[in-house]
């Protein structure tokens, strides 16, 4: 029963759950989208004094402030309590194809080549982490939106403009694997 | 105590991406590797409930608790900033293996170095707001 538990979760449970979570938003007259809060974050921190994209009522966003600081007790909840701490599980194919790379096959859930601090602490390193984010942020709001708003939300309303997005994903998701990450790993 | 329900909400959202390993810069690479179901699988499941769902919400006219009704605004006609957005976020995701929800996630997980991501899309969502009116919409 406990292995139940600490093993991967099955795909079919998972996605059911989070289309759970974005009708719950729905029925709670919100919506299901992760990115706002990084707008959100920069309109809390006042700079929307000097840009008018970040001068909002952002406090009406505070629901989803709520659910981003539930998501960090989630992960801390799991790694806690329902995990086993076991590596993931992925395929071979991919183990092999990440050790050209120099990425060993996986001790836990992140590679500790890129997450530890002994690669964090090299400019290399932290160049990775942090150009990762920045076009992530970037690209997100430039999208009006990131996995949850646009492949989730906006494909379930069967909107156009989220499957154009969700292309976009691929196409530079791609183009990072396959020819920029070998070049920089 | 009106927010708590959105708490739990996350809570649920941050096990389930946790459990499910959606979190994982392995699986993100696996998927775009095309080397397992797992990921597609996922997202496939939500969007097809979600296809049916939001469906069944426009055909009943099904309200939410405020007894207000759900409305799905349109997006905005264009193709430039859904692409070109969408391939910088790509190279991002694939590069961190995390997009927003999963940086969090991670970081209550203990991958800490996960907050110099989170804390870089932010400065990245500043530059968006700073650099808009000159990009192609």
């Amino acid at each position: 029963m406990r292995e139940l538990i600490t093993q991967t979760w099955a795909w079919w449970f998972s996605g059911a759950m989070i289309a759970s979570i974005m009708f719950f938003l729905l029925y709670f007259g919100q919506s299901f989208g992760f990115s706002s809060n990084l707008r959100t974050i920069c309109a809390a921190a006042g700079l929307g004094k000097t840009n008018k994209f970040f001068d909002f009522n952002w406090k009406a966003q505070t629901w989803n402030i709520v659910f981003l600081i539930g998501s960090i007790i989630g992960g801390f909840i799991a790694a806690q309590f329902l995990s086993d701490g076991g590596p993931v599980n992925i395929s071979n194919a991919t183990i092999q194809d990440l050790s050209k790379m120099g990425i060993a096959a996986p001790e836990s859930l992140q590679p500790k080549e890129l997450f530890g601090w002994d690669a964090v602490f090299t400019v290399k390193g932290f160049l990775i982490l942090a150009l990762g984010g920045l076009m992530v942020g970037f690209g997100s709001r430039y999208a009006g939106g990131c996995t949850s708003g646009h492949a989730i939300s906006g494909l379930s309303n069967l909107q156009l403009p989220s499957l154009i997005a969700v292309i976009g994903f691929f196409i530079g998701g791609l183009v990072m694997t396959y020819l920029i990450m070998p070049l920089i790993l | 105590m009106k927010l708590i329900k959105f708490l739990l909400l996350g809570i649920v959202f941050g096990i389930v991406m946790a459990k499910s390993e959606a979190v994982s810069w392995f699986r993100i690479q696996e998927m775009f590797r095309f080397q397992a179901f797992h990921m597609y699988g996922i997202i496939g499941t939500a969007v097809t409930l979600g296809v049916i769902g939001v469906a069944i919400i426009k055909q009943f006219n099904i309200r939410d608790f405020h007894g207000n009704p759900i409305l799905f605004l349109p997006k905005d006609k264009s193709v430039a900033r859904y692409l070109i957005g969408g391939i910088i976020f790509g190279l991002g995701w694939a590069l961190s293996g995390a997009c927003p929800g999963p940086m969090v996630v991670n970081i209550g997980y203990g991958f800490l170095s996960m907050i110099i991501v989170f804390f870089f899309a932010i400065v990245g969502t500043y530059l968006y707001g700073v650099l808009m009116k000159k990009l192609p919409h």
